[in-house]
């Protein structure tokens, strides 16, 4: 989208921000940077902590350590009220006895030197207009539908120019249908105003459709890694990722000679040779679903493969996910295309069936 | 079982039947007797009256209304803008409705900050805080406005006076007791839970994630709370100006122990109209106008806090 050199890389950065509340460490020594113009999302659990570091970017939590610069200004010693961000609240905070144009203009009037009337009136207009709810103006919030009131708080969030745009779970009070559709309109608003964003979610999908690059963060609030959207489901770099994003088939065991024993499989596993870890080291592969194929009969050529029987078969119309019971007792599961089988008929349930993967398919884990 | 479905219905009807039976047994009823008394004559007997209400030898009930006191409150509104006129009952009036005025706005002043802390404060310290308030209700009422007696008395009982004695701080006992700054540090002192518990109510539904909005957007402390907290706390405001107001216009007790006699109320004028002047349809005559004028700011309020820009449905 733009050209900018290594020194854009970090137009804000986290330099390992913790947060304790009494005994309980919300985040852990988080150090991240954030590219200018950028949706980053930070992606966890509930409670993981995510919500806490936004709040600490903004100013409504001190952090315990650590140090927050935006685009070279360290913030740390500002008040939330002079911090050059704004947030979007979760369930939006709107107040309630303000109509939607005061809300808008409520920002507007803490600047400092005062701004005129007029410029006021026509920023309110220009950022209704945005979200397309001048309609509404003079409507209070408890009269908007859930999609109106987003918008509006984020006319409201945005009415200031923020340097930075902070988004605590933008759409988790909206409807899943209107979710999806709301999710690409918000991409779009934010490209247009071209405001550097970073948002909070626990929905993978919400991040991996809006953000440029994801943050995914541990239950014990640690950045576990940060990737673009198919460099995180694609290449995990933990175990935490690979199941918290999308499925995957996780084999855990000791590498020997270059493949990976596992208890309950006859055969040890091929790995991939980039990254293979040394021989004895504790390791695990994951493998995602959509990546194993299913066979009625042995493949000639595969790296791995094992025999099983389908314990169940999950429909989901563009593809079924086959649960197949392994010889050891374990259960890997295998996505296949409806569309595959063809003339032939499908398995069912009880079935004998193969299943085999490439090595390059699967990837290696340490921790 | 049958025997739940029946106390059900009982109970729906007792819950619906109570409220206005009570109305109507405690309020409305003596309301009309007193009514009665304010439009009768006074007669020197027992009771010291006779009702306009009166069954004839004809067997016809007669209606023969006397409306001398009224009158005389008309008059004396009449002669508002006479300079020196005696206005026995509008200088009452005038007195009661000031102090209530200043009683309510002393309350609401100290009473902010309180509920204001206890709404903010953890839950599990709330219960105990709002217990602290309510503690002096554990007393008798009447105690308390003696024990304010001892504290201000300027005798060798006051214990303000002889701890600044004590100190040094005063040659002379300060004339602490027997005038309008006793009267409205007891009420002020009786009325504040009445300010408090309303306002904390009110305070305590406020959702932080407002105050942490407005703060994101750029607005300071003061800001906050007076474009924020203020309007959303509104009708609490209200309420507890109601609670203190309406039954301090009327207080009869504080002025009478603690003022000394020394500013007539409007509480103390009926209290000498039914006690040594016998007059009682004057005394009547002046209960039935208070209620009047006290339920129009009532009506007021209530459609003032329920259209109030605060108001949260």
């Amino acid at each position: 989208m733009e050209d900018r050199g290594d020194a854009q890389g970090d137009y804000l950065r986290i330099e390992g921000a913790s947060k304790r509340f009494g005994e309980t460490l919300a985040v852990a020594s988080v150090t991240l940077a954030v590219r200018e113009r950028e949706i980053f999302a930070l992606l966890g659990a509930s409670g993981c902590g995510k919500s806490t570091l936004l709040r600490l970017v903004a100013g409504l939590e001190t952090p315990t350590t650590g140090r927050i610069v935006l685009d070279g200004e360290d913030l740390s010693a500002l008040p939330p009220h002079r911090r050059p961000t704004n947030m979007m609240f979760q369930s939006y905070a709107l107040f309630p006895h303000l109509t939607v144009a005061a809300n808008v203009a409520f920002g507007l009037r803490q600047i400092r030197p005062h701004m005129a009337p007029k410029q006021i009136a026509e920023r309110v207009d220009e950022m209704l207009d945005l979200v397309q709810m001048q309609a509404y103006a003079g409507r209070r919030p408890h009269e908007l539908s859930g999609g109106q009131q987003q918008r509006v708080a984020l006319a409201r969030s945005l009415a200031r120019h923020p340097k930075l745009l902070l988004l605590d779970e933008p759409l988790s009070a909206l409807d899943k249908k209107i979710r999806q559709r709301t999710q690409l309109e918000l991409v779009r608003l934010i490209q247009r105003v071209g405001v550097t964003c970073i948002l909070v979610t626990h929905d993978q999908e919400e991040a991996m459709t809006m953000a440029g690059r994801i943050g995914v963060m541990s239950p014990k609030g640690e950045l576990l890694q940060v990737g673009t959207p198919d460099e995180v489901y694609e290449q995990p770099a933990c175990r935490y990722t690979a199941q918290f994003i999308g499925e995957t088939n996780l084999l855990g065991g000791r590498v020997t000679g270059g493949r990976l024993r596992c208890d309950d499989l006859p055969e040890p596993l091929a790995l991939a040779e980039a990254g293979r870890p040394a021989d004895g080291s504790e390791a695990w592969l994951s493998v995602r679903p959509e990546r194993v194929r299913l066979s009625r009969t042995p493949v000639d050529k595969a790296d791995n493969q094992a025999p099983g029987t389908v314990d169940n078969i999950a429909y989901l119309g563009s593809h079924s996910d086959y649960h197949v019971r392994l010889a050891g007792g374990r259960t890997m599961i295998a996505s296949v295309p409806c569309a595959r089988w063809g003339e032939d008929t499908a398995p069912v349930r009880g079935d004998a069936v193969w299943l085999s993967w490439a090595a390059p398919d699967g990837v290696v884990l340490t921790r | 079982m049958k025997l739940p479905r029946l106390f059900l219905l009982r109970g729906r009807f007792w819950a619906g039947f109570l409220p206005w039976a009570w109305l109507l047994l405690f309020f409305t009823l003596p309301f009309a007797l007193i009514v009665d008394v304010s439009l009768s004559s006074p007669e020197l007997s027992v009771p010291p009256y006779v009702s306009p209400l009166s069954l004839g030898p004809d067997g016809q009930l007669h209606w023969s209304p006397d409306a001398t006191p009224y009158r005389r409150l008309r008059d004396e509104l009449g002669a508002l803008a006479q300079p020196g006129a005696d206005r026995p009952y509008l200088a009452a009036w005038g007195n009661s409705l000031g102090l209530a005025a200043l009683t309510t706005a002393v309350c609401l002043v100290i009473g902010y900050p309180f509920a204001y802390q206890i709404a903010r404060s953890a839950e599990v310290s709330r219960q105990t805080l709002l217990m602290l308030v309510m503690l002096p209700f554990w007393t008798s009422f009447l105690l308390r406005v003696y024990a304010w007696m001892s504290l201000l008395d300027s005798s060798e009982v006051g214990l303000i006076n002889q701890a600044l004695l004590a100190a040094g701080w005063i040659e002379e006992p300060l004339p602490l007791l027997y005038n309008s700054g006793a009267v409205l540090v007891g009420m002020v002192y009786s009325y504040l839970p009445f300010m408090v518990l309303p306002l904390y109510a009110h305070l305590v539904k406020l959702d932080n994630r407002l105050l942490e909005a407005a703060r994101d957007l750029g607005a300071r402390p003061a800001v906050i709370f007076l474009s924020i907290t203020l309007p959303l706390s509104w009708r609490g405001i209200v309420a507890g100006s109601m609670m203190v107001f309406i039954p301090a216009v009327g207080e009869f007790v504080i002025p009478d122990l603690l003022g000394g006699g020394d500013v007539m109320m409007i509480g103390r004028r009926i209290w000498d109209d039914f006690g040594p002047n016998q007059d009682w349809p004057m005394a009547a005559a002046v209960a039935v106008v208070m209620v009047l004028l006290l339920i129009g700011p009532i009506m007021l309020l209530r459609r003032h806090g329920r259209a109030a820009p605060g108001s949260l449905r």
